[in-house]
């Protein structure tokens, strides 16, 4: 018994090891440099990766739900399509406006690209396999998250088109409305742990309860916060129904309309890597990062829970795509501002009176009531009673 | 409460995602290559010359009188009259094309050319894999490229196939009538001057 238990953490551990063991064919003063070198790559490759197969899963889930079969020609079942894109997107001629900023509308694909993929370097994949354990690892995760911002913001300025500075513009009030409740959503969790480091976050809960873990996720504020984290990440990464920035039947492509070929590709990886990191943090936050479950599961790799989490909520993303129209600008604020911000306002009280309630059902019963009541109340604020009739005017007779 | 209306829809999108692969009849899409839709009989897209008989050369119906050149739109259609005649289907000489050229690139399948055509010579075909690598050379379709034969056409439209050689059938009988006429007309008319040479006392002012 012991054996396997000891197989199953050097299965667990494997990715660490293999590292360590490189590593140590190297002088000890290269050690640390290499070894982050050796990280960086492997995230760059594994998300890379992932990105692919997400492009591939998207447009066949959302082809299954229109009832299309989505691409099925590249390859079995046409899984070798995003290499077919990749190859047109690199061939493809790479136009930049004449009148463009050359300099910022070359530097606006790579920054967002950069930045997406700096997110990772907090975000806890399996255990013992964080980039770097910082301190204040959330915190560096928020401050990395809003230079994509900047970013959306010089693609759209610099291409000098009335397309994309819409598209810029409409992007920025987007995120920096709804990195607020972004924020406030994930301070729940914070207030809960007492670290703003990813790991210990994690650690915290990776430990069980007869067979349940204890993941956030399963109070009554870290539902709440949950959901709102979700709904904030969705609009954070421009994805439907909150891709006003893009909206093709308005404004073409939003900000990246004057991008073509290889750039173009660039935007659409800094757009889903970004949302596999925030995908990432929400798991980090609320689903237990790493850990299993169930206590009877722990044997199975800490990467592979992970990864299957990853993977779960991007498929509810694309069924959020495939089942939403886009939002009106007035609804975005509206549910920013209106809803989103009292909430988790409200969450972070509820939080607080959870942590200096004597545990039992009493603090289930407060805490749940605190969440469901102003929810209820909060959404019939969003109901705008309108009574829609045939509009006279004046001269009109 | 908010939230009903989105699960609600999330709930028909997973029971379309299940039910498209459960059922076949929910997938609209014809996989192109492989399967191909028939196509109505009115589908149209690009015109085509009809010839008569087994030779395109021999059977084509156009006689180069241009009317279709001066009446397309786009100005897609191209003809270079021959200077000579040829027997033509019915063995009665007429001019004949000597260059027709239809630019597809041009052409915007609004039928003129048919409808203007005495000669029932141009119709509209229905083959739309036109796809090619040369866009200039590739899209020209000269004399032999656009000739199809009356078999052909009758089996893209086989109503209008059936009306247009009934017509045809009716022309040619009322015209080989007339020949015969003209021909027994003539021949009367050789017999009576053979009968007036004979008779030369009928007095009949000229």
């Amino acid at each position: 018994m012991t054996h396997l238990a000891q197989l199953a953490q050097e299965v667990d551990q494997i990715f660490v090891l293999a590292a360590h063991w490189l590593l140590s064919y190297l002088p000890a003063a290269l050690q640390p440099l290499c070894s982050a070198i050796l990280s960086v790559a492997a995230i760059i490759i594994v998300f890379a990766t992932l990105f692919a197969l997400t492009t591939w899963l998207e447009r066949k889930g959302l082809g299954r739900m229109q009832n299309r079969y989505g691409p099925n020609r590249v390859g079995p079942f046409g899984m070798l399509q995003p290499i077919a894109d990749g190859v047109k997107s690199l061939t493809k001629e790479d136009i930049v406006p004449i009148t463009a900023d050359h300099a910022v509308h070359f530097l606006a694909p790579v920054l967002l690209v950069t930045a997406s993929f700096m997110d990772y370097a907090v975000l806890p994949i399996g255990r013992n396999m964080v980039l770097v354990n910082l301190n204040a690892g959330v915190l560096f995760f928020f401050a990395i998250g809003s230079m994509m911002e900047l970013a959306v913001f010089m693609a759209g300025w610099s291409s000098r088109s009335k397309y994309t500075l819409l598209g810029a513009m409409r992007a920025i009030a987007q995120m920096i409305s709804y990195e607020v409740p972004l924020v406030l959503a994930s301070i729940v969790v914070i207030m809960q742990a007492g670290s703003l480091s990813t790991v210990s976050i994690v650690n915290m809960q990776a430990t069980y309860s007869g067979i349940w873990p204890h993941w956030f996720v399963f109070t009554p504020w870290g539902f709440a916060g949950f959901v709102l984290f979700m709904v904030a990440a969705t609009a954070e990464s421009n994805r439907s129904p909150f891709d006003l920035p893009e909206g093709e039947s308005e404004i073409i492509a939003g900000y990246y309309t004057e991008y073509s070929g290889f750039k173009f590709a660039l935007f659409f990886l800094g757009e889903y890597i970004g949302m596999f990191a925030t995908s990432g943090m929400a798991i980090t936050l609320f689903l237990g990062g790493w850990s299993a479950p169930f206590s009877f599961l722990t044997w199975v790799p800490s990467y592979v829970w992970f990864f299957a989490k990853l993977l779960a909520i991007i498929s509810v993303f694309i069924w959020i795509r495939g089942t939403l129209p886009r939002l009106r600008m007035d609804q975005l604020m509206n549910l920013a501002w209106e809803f989103m911000l009292p909430m988790t306002l409200l969450n972070l009280l509820t939080a607080g009176i959870w942590h200096f309630m004597p545990a039992g059902s009493s603090r289930w019963l407060v805490c749940s009531t605190m969440v469901v009541v102003p929810c209820i109340l909060l959404s019939r604020g969003l109901k705008h009673r309108k009574k829609f009739q045939v509009r006279t005017y004046h001269y009109s007779e | 409460m908010v939230g009903e209306g989105i699960l609600k829809g999330m709930a028909e999108t997973a029971r379309n995602f299940f039910g498209s692969f459960v059922s076949k009849d929910r997938l609209t899409t014809v996989q192109y290559p492989e399967e191909r839709e028939l196509q109505i009989e009115a589908a149209r897209d690009f015109p085509f010359l009809v010839y008569d008989g087994a030779d395109w050369q021999q059977g084509m119906r156009c006689v180069a009188c241009q009317i279709c050149e001066k009446e397309c739109p786009p100005k897609c259609i191209f003809i270079e009259k021959s200077k000579d005649k040829k027997p033509d289907a019915n063995g009665k000489p007429q001019f004949y094309p000597a260059v027709f050229n239809i630019d597809i690139s041009v052409c915007m399948s609004c039928q003129i050319c048919v409808e203007v055509c005495p000669f029932d010579a141009i119709k509209m075909n229905v083959d739309y894999n036109l796809s090619t690598d040369d866009r200039f050379a590739g899209l020209l379709l000269n004399k032999q490229r656009l000739s199809k034969s009356n078999d052909y056409y009758r089996k893209i439209h086989p109503t209008e196939a059936t009306a247009v050689d009934a017509r045809l059938a009716e022309e040619r009988a009322r015209q080989k009538a007339k020949a015969k006429s003209a021909a027994e007309a003539k021949a009367a008319a050789e017999a009576r001057l053979t009968t007036t040479a004979v008779q030369p006392a009928s007095g009949e002012p000229r």
